[in-house]
């Protein structure tokens, strides 16, 4: 890449995002704009996938509404995201947790991680 | 009518204020030299030519057509139908363009080399399976009455490496410091090839 187009990128990266992998549980603090107001909206779940690298990073959160599946993809860097907590560090054995889609209630259970 | 020669850098993606992901190409903008002014007294029309990148080893003519604006010869020379304000030997940087301004990218296109026609002309393709044994050929060249193929039948040849003209593209932001244009979406050519940033012929004024 060339340099100039790294630095146009990296200038926009956030340094204070916390680290985090797939399995764990995350809430995301989301603002919202509704008309001229502004406010936070949360989304709780499991992180299943973290893609792209640098400013193009996008990682995935699960979770499941009234028994419905829900997920959504954030770009790792937005603005809009106001802050992002680490709930629970997950222990998963790869890198795309995309079997939990076809698991429920307490099979889609995820180990906690200890250090 | 304005515009500026530079050089395509790359493309990546950039977070507007209300949080969207826009992608943007990457356009190193100038600083561009004003090698000479025509005017319709002097040359029947009216423009400016502009040079951008040194060139390494010149002919005599290059460098003295150079002189006169007191710089060396450039690699990427070409004229554009604006004249006001400008001077010989004048400066040209990114700073002409405003954020939110729409402009019109023209570059040379990335060669693909001999293409067939479905790549080339979109023409369709045909089953690849059930028995099939018409795949990816040209098809129908015309009516057989003709006894001959008319000019201008779409088949398959060199494709791309021409010059091409994106219109309307937004300047998302320009970098002053860095003489950096951010233009939103693709622009042709391969990454760093020579590209000319005119003002949208069709969007402004």
């Amino acid at each position: 890449m060339n340099p100039l187009v790294r630095a146009v990128a990296t200038e926009q990266l956030r340094s204070d995002l916390p680290t985090f992998r797939p399995g764990d549980t995350l809430r995301v603090h989301v603002k919202v704009r509704e008309g001229s107001r502004e406010r936070i909206q949360m989304f709780e779940g499991v992180v299943i996938k973290r893609r792209g690298s640098a400013i193009s990073e996008t990682f995935t959160v699960r979770k499941v509404s009234n028994g419905v599946g829900v997920e959504r993809a954030f770009p790792l860097h937005s603005p809009k995201l106001e802050k992002i907590e680490v709930l629970r560090r997950g222990k998963v054995r790869r890198a795309k947790l995309y079997y939990l889609r076809n698991l429920r209630g307490k099979a889609a259970r995820i180990k906690e991680r200890l250090r | 009518m304005k515009g500026i020669l530079g050089r395509k850098l790359g493309m990546t993606q950039v977070f507007l204020e209300d949080g969207n992901v826009v992608p943007v190409t990457v356009v190193e903008a100038g600083p561009c030299v004003v090698l000479q002014v025509k005017t319709v007294a002097s040359d029947g029309y009216n423009s400016v030519q502009l040079g951008f990148a040194d060139k390494k080893r010149a002919t005599k003519a290059e460098s003295g057509h150079a002189a006169k604006a007191n710089t060396v010869a450039k690699r990427y020379v070409r004229e554009l139908r604006f004249t006001d304000g400008c001077e010989i030997g004048q400066e040209v940087k990114a700073d002409l363009f405003a954020d939110g301004e729409y402009v019109d990218v023209i570059g040379v296109s990335k060669g693909k080399g001999t293409a067939g026609p479905i790549k080339r002309h979109n023409q369709s393709t045909g089953p690849m399976a059930h028995g099939s044994k018409y795949h990816r050929g040209t098809g129908s060249l015309g009516s057989i009455d003709a006894n001959r193929v008319f000019k201008g039948q779409t088949m398959a040849g060199r494709m791309g490496h021409e010059r091409v003209t994106v219109q309307n593209l937004q300047v998302v932001k320009v970098d002053t410091e860095r003489n950096l244009l951010l233009i939103k979406g693709a622009v042709p050519g391969p990454r760093n090839s020579f590209v000319t940033v005119r003002s949208a012929v069709k969007k402004n004024s």
